[in-house]
């Protein structure tokens, strides 16, 4: 373990100042209905940062009425594709002026890393936002070619309003992966951050009404799951709900569309993505890749490559370099450019981590290195390593969402299919090898909606991104994610005297 | 189908126009036919004074080659002449051969190392979505130009085409990250990718009529799809290529990615068309020269060509039609653009039981039409773009008058300096009238009489272009039968020269090949690679 900032706050640090603490509805920051507020936490200290605004079915029926009326009455749906576009575009330019404050943002309320933050994750929401700003005049129906003496076409029609609920892990990428798109087709949006981290959302609640999106168009109702979650998922008036969190919540989000209306449901939920690693990879890369696609976000992300398979011919060697890898991680105050990793998100999280390293040792794994939280404030734990883990424990099996390794050793190729598709899961792949028949084979046979070969983590707006399995169903990012916010209508006419058919 | 004389004349208007001097054959008509004092007494044309001062200065008037302004290599330079008055404008660099070729090379060496085509699409995307931002930001005076160079209303200009420009760019900026190769099945057990390419340099030819837009129908698709350019604008009008070129450059294209050459087409045009480097061409103009630049692709390396040609497009009104709407819709189908549209509603046809009404009132619009000064406010026509152009639409009036139409507009040449046309209107044409079969590129509405429907499908169809189409009706079977029968490639139903960015358009026929806008035109621009392995122990196919 690295002897800089491990679990110590960083001084010096200018604060970004909170403005927004309220919920966003019809163009509007507004008190919950009840007056109620809840704590909105630093997991780098566990101190709180600010009350926000707490809503619950009160509050999402006026924000879901609010939408309802922008969709059915309002310019949004009515204006061209070219025109959303040109203010998504601004959206884009207004988040590009704020990217310090957004970074800071979501720092303090996720504890992640305030230099990735403004390199990569506020970048990469607005490299998103103008991707679906371009999209929305790219959306095509198609001329049919029908049986009889008919003319029939498809219409691409928004769905109406969107129901969006998104995880703290990245709550910028998260708003804009699932706003962007709905946005985009004409669809009006209500979204519900996590109650870990409503601070950036809110923020672009005010930037989207500064960029020219109408009022009621996008609204932002902070609160939890069971009350304000549900009341949006079963919500009589919402056409579709997408979510990004666990299978557990996944699964209750999808029976409260089922008894409600039947909404459209797209879920993006947990994985326990295999990085299959063979004889003739690149060590090195294999050793750096395998760290990062594991202890990358503190592992809190739902595509960590948690289960890591070595083939026997570089194992060892494998064992011994990615040890020392993972020492050299420096855990710390995610203000600080010299750390690698943050905190876990909230005390939740923390203990829920500590105890699969518990469970680990408990089955009988090895453990390599770490498996012990750091510093004595926060939510800090070591880069943990376990091998010689085997399928049937809870290590291999469940998603632990934290800087927890599962190392793994195959023979053969067909092993390591096998043992990489014995999962509830089906989120991502990572595949290690030169060559190519491997890597085609390999490509086609793990059941994941992601697979890289020789990289990770590379991520794409033009890039379909969601999970086979437990996963869930649907996809986000590129032009497939459009489909989940619109309709299909067929338009079907006789034609008489046609010189062709 | 089209007279000798006019195929050179049609010719001279793109590709081989080096002289601005009246073909002699023209002059002569002129002199005979005296259908110009004759048709004076329908004239209700303000009166055209003095002409305002464009309020833009010009900057522009070099090769642009690989990121600089240079002379020709032979130094020699052409003027550009102001339609209102006849006038140089400016005089600009000539590009001929010598030229070309470096500018090719440019555009070769951009290609092959970059970094056009090596960087990622988002960041092409960028440059394009910048340049978009500085097109608006000089809204005015890219419209200034356009109009002092071509004659088109300062409003039209303004108000239209420069923000249509934009807009072209920047639907095709958006493209830039959404260009998908499909990966394919095979048959047994191989997986197949299929790779879409940028096709490598791309030259590109582009007509006076619309210079910045046909620039953006272009240059938008290649530059998205990671080609580099040499651009010919037309000898006519160069000024708003050079001045876009360069704001594109201000953007952050890198050099040699677009290069400009003005020139004639004998000389620079043809030098492009049949170079052995260039991979692709694509030409705006006549039906004649595109018919030469597909020669000269044949003959060079076969370099893939689209073609967008003329057209003699019929606009058809049904008995169901409201006349006063109809009216309005065909006359701006015609008139619009000083009638100079390729896609230009020139054939109007009628049905009989609203005919006679439809003639009177498209006579009181004609008249009612204003034309004069495109600088100043309320003008709907400017002058024609050159004397050339002038002449030969004065001949086809004389030829329809002599073939027996009936004038009931104008007919003459309005004013006694500069270009200027009157709207001109002629019923009772037939279909065997050089006026129903030519393309007159100019503001003379020729009214044909029909029956039925089948009649006029097939009436309409009875041309060598299949450019687009005009229809006007509320009966949706006859719409949807109309829709299908026409040989054209734009049907408008109740409207007319609505051209969005992403609505494909092209033609059937003698009016070309391909298709520009939209989706479909980044076909035009990127090659297509599959790519074949074979998968072992496949888990499914």
């Amino acid at each position: 373990m690295a002897e800089n900032g491990n679990g110590s706050v960083k001084e010096g640090f200018k604060m970004p100042e909170i403005k927004y603490t309220k919920l966003f509805i019809n163009g509007e920051f507004v008190d919950a209905a009840s007056g109620k507020e809840f704590e909105t936490r630093d997991p780098r200290t566990g101190d709180v940062i600010v009350n926000v605004a707490e809503a619950d079915k009160v509050d999402v029926d006026l924000a879901v009425k609010a939408a309802r009326e922008a969709f059915d009455h309002g310019p949004w749906p009515r204006m061209s594709g070219y025109e959303r576009g040109r203010i998504l575009h601004k959206y884009a330019d207004l988040i590009e002026q704020h990217i310090e404050e957004l970074a800071a943002l979501d720092g303090i309320d996720a504890g992640k890393l305030f230099e990735f933050g403004k390199a990569v994750d506020i970048p990469g929401a607005v490299r998103m936002l103008r991707y679906y700003a371009s999209a929305a005049d790219k959306i095509h129906g198609e001329t049919l070619k029908l049986t009889t003496a008919h003319q029939g076409y498809t219409l691409k029609e928004p769905i109406g309003v969107v129901g969006v609920i998104i995880p703290w892990n990245f709550p910028s990428m998260m708003f804009f992966l699932k706003v962007s798109p709905a946005l985009a087709a004409g669809c009006t949006v209500v979204v519900k951050p996590a109650e870990q981290t409503p601070l950036s959302a809110l923020f672009y609640a005010k930037l989207a009404k500064e960029a020219g999106i109408p009022d009621g168009a996008l609204n932002v109702v902070n609160g939890f799951g069971p009350t304000a979650g549900a009341a949006l998922t079963s919500h009589m008036d919402v056409d579709n709900i997408s979510f990004t969190g666990s299978p557990e919540i996944g699964s209750v989000i999808m029976q409260s569309a089922a008894t409600s209306n039947l909404k459209t449901v797209s879920l993006e939920l947990g994985g326990k993505s295999p990085m299959i690693i063979f004889d003739d990879a690149n060590l090195d890369m294999a050793v750096g890749l395998a760290s990062a696609a594991v202890f990358f976000n503190k592992g809190e992300i739902c595509v960590a490559g948690s289960r890591v398979y070595v083939q026997d011919g570089i194992y060892d060697e494998f064992v011994k370099k990615v040890i020392e890898c993972a020492k050299g991680w420096v855990v710390g105050d995610p203000f600080d450019p010299k750390v690698n990793m943050g905190p876990q998100v909230d005390k939740v999280q923390y203990e829920r981590v500590l105890k699969y390293i518990e469970y680990g040792k408990r089955d009988g794994a090895t453990l390599l290195t770490g498996g012990k939280p750091c510093g004595d404030k926060g939510y800090y734990i070591e880069p943990t390593i376990f091998a010689d883990v085997k399928e049937d424990m809870k290590i291999a099996q469940d998603e632990i969402f934290g800087p927890v390794m599962s190392l793994i050793k195959f023979k053969t190729i067909e092993e390591a299919i096998e043992r990489a598709n014995c999962t509830k899961y089906g989120l991502a792949a990572g595949i290690l090898t030169n060559d190519i028949n491997i890597a085609n084979r390999v490509s086609r046979s793990v059941r994941a909606g992601t697979v890289w070969i020789n990289c990770y983590f590379v991520f794409d707006a033009d890039a379909p991104f969601g999970g086979y399995k437990m996963s869930g169903f649907g996809r986000d990012q590129g032009m497939n994610a459009i489909e989940k916010y619109l309709q299909v209508k067929s338009v079907i006419t006789p034609i008489y005297n046609s010189p062709w058919l | 189908m089209v007279g000798q004389r006019l195929v050179s004349s049609l010719l001279s208007r793109c590709l081989y126009a080096s002289h601005r001097t009246l073909n002699p054959l023209m002059r002569q008509e002129r002199k005979l036919g005296l259908a110009t004092r004759i048709s004076q007494r329908f004239s209700t044309l303000t009166a055209i004074e003095d002409p305002v001062t464009p309020p833009v200065e010009v900057n522009y008037t070099k090769l642009l080659i690989n990121g600089q302004f240079v002379d020709a290599a032979s130094g020699k330079t052409f003027p550009t002449l102001d339609p209102r008055t006849g006038e140089v404008i400016a005089h600009v660099a000539e590009g001929d051969s010598v030229d070309i070729d470096c500018a090719v090379k440019a555009a070769r060496k951009a290609f092959d190392e970059g970094p056009w085509p090596k960087m990622t699409a988002y960041e092409r995307s960028r440059i394009l979505f910048k340049f978009a931002d500085l097109i608006d930001e000089h809204n005015d005076e890219l419209a200034a130009l356009e109009s002092w160079d071509n004659g088109k209303p300062f409003e039209q200009s303004a108000k239209e085409e420069v923000p249509l420009l934009s807009r072209v760019i920047r639907y095709y900026a958006g493209w830039a990250d959404k260009i998908h190769g499909l990966i394919v099945p095979g048959d047994g057990a191989r997986h197949v990718q299929v790779l879409r390419e940028p096709i490598g340099v791309v030259g590109q030819i582009v007509p006076w009529n619309f210079p910045l837009l046909m620039f953006s129908w272009k240059v938008g698709p290649a530059l998205a799809c990671g080609n580099t350019v040499v651009l010919k604008p037309a000898e006519q009008t160069p000024l708003t290529a050079l001045y876009a070129a360069k704001l594109l450059h201000e953007a952050g294209l890198p050099d040699g990615v677009l290069n400009v050459v003005a020139g004639f087409g004998p000389t620079a045009g043809s030098a492009l068309a049949g170079h052995m480097e260039v991979d692709k061409i694509a030409f705006t103009g006549s039906t004649g020269a595109g018919k030469i630049i597909q020669e000269l692709a044949a003959k060079s390396n076969l370099k893939s060509v689209t073609l967008e040609l003329g057209g003699k497009s019929p606009f058809i009104v049904m008995d169901d039609a409201d006349v006063d709407q109809a009216v309005e819709l065909a006359h701006s189908a015609l008139f619009h653009n000083q009638g100079q549209c390729c896609c230009a509603g020139s054939r109007t046809f009628v049905h009989e039981r609203v005919y006679d009404e439809f003639v009177e009132k498209a006579k009181a619009r004609a008249l009612k039409r204003v034309v004069g000064d495109p600088f100043k406010q309320g003008v709907e026509q400017g002058p024609q773009i050159d004397e050339e152009q002038f002449s030969k639409i004065l001949g086809y009036i004389k030829s329809g008058i002599d073939s027996g139409a009936t004038l009931v507009a104008g007919g003459a040449r309005a004013g006694n300096k500069g270009f200027y046309i009157q709207p001109t209107v002629f019923s009772d044409v037939k279909d065997e009238m050089t006026i129903a079969q030519e393309e007159i590129f100019g503001p003379v509405q020729t009214i044909l009489k029909f029956k039925n429907l089948n009649e006029v499908i097939q009436r309409a169809n009875a041309s060598p272009y299949g450019l687009a189409a005009g229809v006007f009706t509320n009966n949706l079977n006859t719409a949807n039968t109309l829709m299908r029968a026409l040989r054209v490639g734009t049907v408008w139903i109740n409207c007319y020269n609505l051209l969005d960015a992403a609505i494909p358009f092209g033609g059937y026929k003698m009016s070309g090949i391909g298709r520009e806008k939209g989706m479909d035109s980044l076909n035009s621009y990127l090659q297509v690679k599959a790519v074949i392995t074979p998968i072992e122990n496949h888990s499914w196919l």
